[in-house]
């Protein structure tokens, strides 16, 4: 397969995480040519850095796997990697598309062994962990990447250390002269399955994430529960000290007129998530404080809320934080604020602090084609002519089991548009 | 004679929240309160206030009339502003203090003796004299405003720093006379006659 099989039929995915696997599958599935461009050399998205699910909690790894066995076995849908969208031309059912496609300087040819990532000394903050740890500079994405190819960090290449991961590799896989690419195509319908990112904690400015120790956001929290995290799955702090008593700071950045404007749905569930891995870590010594405005336990988790709510080690504390201080002899952030059940005000120590930020769409700042209509918040809600679609949090502020619901629904949107495109064309 | 409590309390009948939001500066902001609590955990004075302003907005929306009205808290506001800047709805919390610490003295219901409210009114009587503030008669006005004996304490206490005042040339004795003021004084009196008309009008004070 090249890209000479690109036709006005085709539909491309923006964006490989959960969303664009799935709405990419959908379409193949139903007999479409669809091209999946991932901007990171690796298919999963930020759900295959997730620890577990809510509300089942079982590990993103069983439905990711799931979705690269259909996706290895589809011939109609094409993976590229690494690729950017760097304009979109055109409209509904004839666009044109470019492409950017980064170099990997690891071929086909890559076997996965490890050797190269042995061989080299330098290190890079681990993409994967949020930049808690360092990797080698030649690395595996992480355990589920797909395609299990190393990736050599541009910093290395044009110094000894690339040299070393080239002369290490048996496959002869590492070529350090790739140059990066540009590809033109011409595809009938775009699915902007471009995803999310959390809000910037730093902006938040009375909470201290950067400068006041042992805050952290949910994310660095869900991958310090991993067992395959920067702390091998227990929660310890940078002072190495064990964290038993968490606090979870809702709405921060969300629903805030000075930061996000939306609700981001996902982050009360999040934390009642949360409280189990504390509990699972440190059992009934273990301690979780939620501070919340009111939980938005949508739809059939208030089941989950209800069950978080009956666990003795969970405490709710109806108070958005004000201000966050650090205690200097014990290492422990200290939350400030008043509580709107008795307006009392309260100063509570904890031993770390985890704040649940927002999600922000990914394409926040990005100069996206002008067909693209954007909510206030930028989420993608569709476009003007009609032949693109937003789908999972691209779209809205979403959890994983939505996302695929979005995504599908796009799909079957881009398809629609492909079969018209197919009819104008055949008469 | 009724006052304008009463005609308020007539007009509104139960619907405290519907007054404040006719009556008070930016009072039509309250119902936007989702009682987070950050004002409140925000506002540097925060230990002396009785109800913080969150509390304020859901008793406002409770229909708590008198306790609001006669609370001191609204008074204690000092204009820093850190809760407006940190309002996740961007409440104009600071204004709606004022706006409610003003709306309560005009109906003749804020409490008496809040130092906050005495001082505001010396220096506006002062004020609108000669249209400039007479420092002086302001500052023995405020002395002498808890007693006689309690006015001469306090302007010894001050004594060292008048004396320094008058030394800099910051102070003039001789404003006791009555001091100075705009030219205009007729055009003066007129502007805040006007003035205050708009505003009767506007709050419903207007006869």
């Amino acid at each position: 397969m090249s890209a000479s099989i690109a036709t006005s039929q085709t539909i491309l995915v923006v964006g490989g995480g959960i969303s664009g696997m799935t709405a990419a599958l959908e379409a193949a599935e139903c007999g479409k040519q669809v091209i999946l461009a991932e901007k990171l050399p690796t298919l999963g998205g930020r759900t295959a850095l997730l620890y577990r699910y809510f509300p089942k909690m079982c590990h993103p790894t069983c439905g990711l796997e799931i979705n690269l066995k259909r996706l290895k076995g589809n011939p109609k849908l094409r993976v590229m990697t690494m690729t950017e969208v760097a304009a979109v031309s055109g409209s509904r059912g004839d666009y044109t598309v470019t492409l950017k496609v980064k170099p990997r300087y690891v071929t086909e040819a890559c076997t996965a062994c490890g050797d190269c990532g042995n061989a080299v000394s330098a290190e890079i903050p681990n993409p994967a962990n949020y930049g808690l740890d360092r990797i080698k500079a030649a690395y595996l994405p992480h355990g589920m990447a797909y395609p299990q190819r190393y990736v050599i960090d541009p910093t290395i290449v044009g110094t000894p250390e690339g040299e070393k991961a080239k002369a290490a590799c048996k496959a002869g896989a590492v070529d350090l002269a790739m140059q990066e690419e540009t590809v033109e195509l011409k595809v009938g319908s775009v699915v902007w399955a471009t995803g999310w990112r959390p809000y910037d904690a730093a902006k938040i400015q009375p909470y201290g994430y950067g400068r006041i120790p042992n805050v952290v956001t949910s994310l660095e929290f869900e991958r310090m529960a991993d067992p395959h995290g920067p702390t091998s799955g227990r929660l310890l702090r940078a002072d190495g000290k064990e964290a038993k008593n968490v606090a979870f700071i809702q709405c921060a950045g969300s629903r805030d007129e000075n930061h996000l404007r939306h609700c981001s749905r996902i982050c009360c569930m999040a934390s009642l998530k949360q409280t189990h891995y504390v509990r699972e870590a440190c059992g009934e010594e273990g301690k979780s404080t939620i501070y919340y405005i009111d939980i938005r336990a949508i739809d059939r988790f208030e089941d989950f809320y209800q069950s978080v709510q009956n666990d003795p080690t969970v405490t709710f504390v109806k108070s958005k934080v004000a201000r966050i201080a650090f205690n200097e002899q014990t290492g422990n952030p200290v939350l400030h604020g008043v509580d709107t059940e008795g307006y009392k005000r309260y100063a509570t120590e904890h031993d770390l602090v985890v704040l649940a930020v927002g999600m922000e769409p990914e394409v926040t700042g990005v100069k996206l084609p002008e067909d693209i209509v954007l909510d206030s918040s930028n989420f993608i809600e569709g476009s003007k002519s009609g032949g693109m679609f937003g789908a999972g949090s691209a779209a809205s502020p979403l959890d994983v089991n939505r996302s695929v619901q979005s995504a599908t629904a796009a799909s079957l949107k881009a398809i629609q548009v492909i079969h018209k495109t197919a009819s104008t064309e055949a008469a | 004679m009724t006052t304008a409590n009463q005609t308020a309390i007539a007009k509104y009948k139960n619907s405290f929240l519907k007054e404040v939001e006719a009556n008070v500066e930016e009072g039509h902001w309250v119902r936007m309160c989702m009682q987070c609590g950050v004002c409140a955990g925000s506002c540097p004075l925060g230990n002396a206030w009785a109800h913080p302003p969150q509390e304020l907005f859901m008793m406002i929306r409770a229909g708590k009339r008198e306790e609001v009205l006669a609370s001191d808290s609204m008074w204690m506001c000092t204009s820093c502003y850190n809760c407006i800047v940190r309002c996740p709805r961007k409440l104009p919390i600071t204004h709606i203090m004022h706006g409610l610490a003003n709306y309560a003295h005009r109906l003749g219901i804020a409490p008496k003796g809040q130092p906050t409210r005495e001082t505001a009114t010396l220096f506006w009587n002062n004020l609108i004299k000669k249209g400039r503030v007479n420092e002086l008669t302001f500052s023995l006005a405020l002395y002498f405003k808890d007693g006689f004996v309690q006015g001469i304490k306090n302007a010894l206490n001050m004594q060292a720093v008048g004396l320094g005042l008058v030394k800099a040339r910051r102070l003039n004795p001789m404003e006791i006379l009555g001091g100075h003021g705009v030219k205009d004084q007729a055009g003066f009196k007129a502007m805040i006659e006007k003035a205050r008309q708009i505003e009767d009008r506007k709050k419903g004070f207007a006869k």
